[in-house]
């Protein structure tokens, strides 16, 4: 910057622009919440809280690096897009309760969402509050998703996050109660939109008007929670342990591989591809594993207790699933959580002799 | 008279954008002009970092490959 600027002498409302902390999933409506405020001269910063359970990011880490489309980071990508800074906030520990107890109960899967939001923006308040910012956006349209964007939970989150009228939603402010930037003058009521419902041609229209392109475009929402296979796994896991409780790994293991549970006090979890392998891999420390040595084939991991008989069944079902699997005999190394291995030699477990429901 | 000092993080088995939150973290308590050499295994670093730089307008000075290991050295800018 140059030294020669004129530094302002006295400091008034129309000289400093108001902030507005916008909630950055990566997807589109938070993109465009965000650009309408920046068009109305508010200086804009995104925030992105990071669950464990978000999409972005991890499978790109697991599945092998050959990709058409380079990876890339969603939230990151929008901010860099648009010119605002991106904070990414680790809420693994803190998030935690919202998927134990949601208070608004569960989706169709096991997505808290409302609950979810009100935590963001709870979270938001608290960015905000130390940073000196005036007020939270967001990307939500009423009647956008059947349990977090409907008309009445709308004051829902705005109250259990503290945030009540510091919260605005320009894509469908129009249908809203005046909140406090619009009293106040500091955005234009006129300028916001009315966005409502399920139809995403007004955010296509808008998307095109700004000139955005390449935007992602998650199809069931913005965490592994929405997913039907998933949630299952979890909630298998919770069966099985007695106690609605997860760890990082957890969550993350549940992302990757098969997974079986032949008996109720132990899953396998076998790798489906190198990539997956070199996932599990990182794990074997952590975990009982078995992997056959006279064939190619993949890293299973077991959670659980095993006695001998499991582990019996366990190598078996490790033998199936790899390039032994019509071989006779095949040697599969078990290594045990003190990292002593030994060797079984087993025959392959008939596809017809594993139950559908020991699919997870 | 400035020093640039230097400093490391180990982001090894972590997975994004876990390395780029830790990165965040450490630079927040750097001073301008410090270098941090960040050393992961994931690499979804090799464009979040960079990204994440641009964003924050830090400056990523190299990028270096190592078998797993992929080591980034930024700058940090005022
Ligand atoms: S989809 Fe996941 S991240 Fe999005 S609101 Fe629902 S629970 Fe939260």
């Amino acid at each position: 910057m140059s030294a020669s600027a004129p530094l302002p002498t006295t400091a008034s409302a129309a000289s400093t622009p108001r902030k507005a902390v916008a909630l950055i999933s990566g997807g589109l409506d938070s993109m465009l919440a965000a650009k309408v405020m920046l068009e109305q001269g508010i200086h804009v910063e995104g925030i992105n809280f990071y669950t464990g359970f978000c999409v972005e990011g991890h499978t790109h880490a697991i599945r092998r690096e050959h990709q058409l489309k380079p990876k890339r980071n969603n939230a990151l990508w929008v901010a860099e897009q648009l010119g605002i800074k991106l904070h990414i906030v680790d809420v693994i520990e803190e998030y935690k309760d919202v998927v134990i107890n949601p208070k608004h109960g569960y989706g169709s899967n096991l997505n808290p969402c409302l609950d979810c939001k009100g935590f963001m923006v709870k979270k938001a308040r608290e960015w905000m509050e130390s940073h000196g910012f005036d007020f939270i956006i967001t990307g939500e349209v009423i009647g956008q998703r059947p349990m977090s964007q409907r008309k009445d939970t709308m004051p829902v989150v705005a109250r259990e996050s503290g945030a009540f009228d510091r919260l605005l939603r320009p894509l469908c402010a129009k249908l809203l109660p005046e909140t406090l930037p619009e009293r106040e003058g500091w955005v234009d009521r006129a300028m916001l939109l009315d966005f409502n419902g399920r139809n995403r041609k007004p955010q296509m229209a808008l998307a095109a008007q700004y000139g955005f392109v390449d935007y992602a475009q998650p199809a069931g929402g913005c965490c592994f929670l929405t997913n039907e296979q998933y949630s299952h796994k979890l909630a298998d896991l919770w069966a099985a342990r007695g106690t609605k409780q997860y760890e990082i790994d957890d969550i993350m293991l549940l992302k990757v591989g098969r997974h079986l549970r032949p008996r109720p006090h132990f899953k396998l979890i076998v790798g489906r591809d190198e990539g997956e392998n070199n996932f599990l891999n990182g794990y074997r420390k952590r975990y009982a594993h078995l992997n056959a040595t006279s064939h190619t084939g993949p890293l299973v991991l077991l959670d659980g207790q095993a006695n001998d008989d499991d582990l019996l069944l366990a190598a078996r079902l490790t033998a199936r699933f790899g390039h032994g699997r019509d071989a006779e005999r095949v040697e599969v190394a078990v290594t045990d959580l003190s990292g002593t291995t030994r060797t079984l030699t087993v025959a392959p477990l008939p596809a017809n002799e594993i139950p559908a429901e020991w699919y997870l | 008279m400035v020093s640039v000092s230097k400093h490391a993080l180990d982001a090894r088995g972590l997975l994004c954008p876990l390395p780029v939150i830790r990165t965040q973290e450490r630079v927040a308590q750097l001073a301008p002009g410090d270098i941090l050499e960040v050393t992961a295994t994931d690499p979804g670093v090799l464009a979040d970092i960079p990204a994440w730089c641009r964003v924050h307008g830090h400056q990523v000075l190299e990028t270096r490959r190592n078998g797993n290991l992929i080591v980034i050295a930024l700058q940090v800018t005022a």
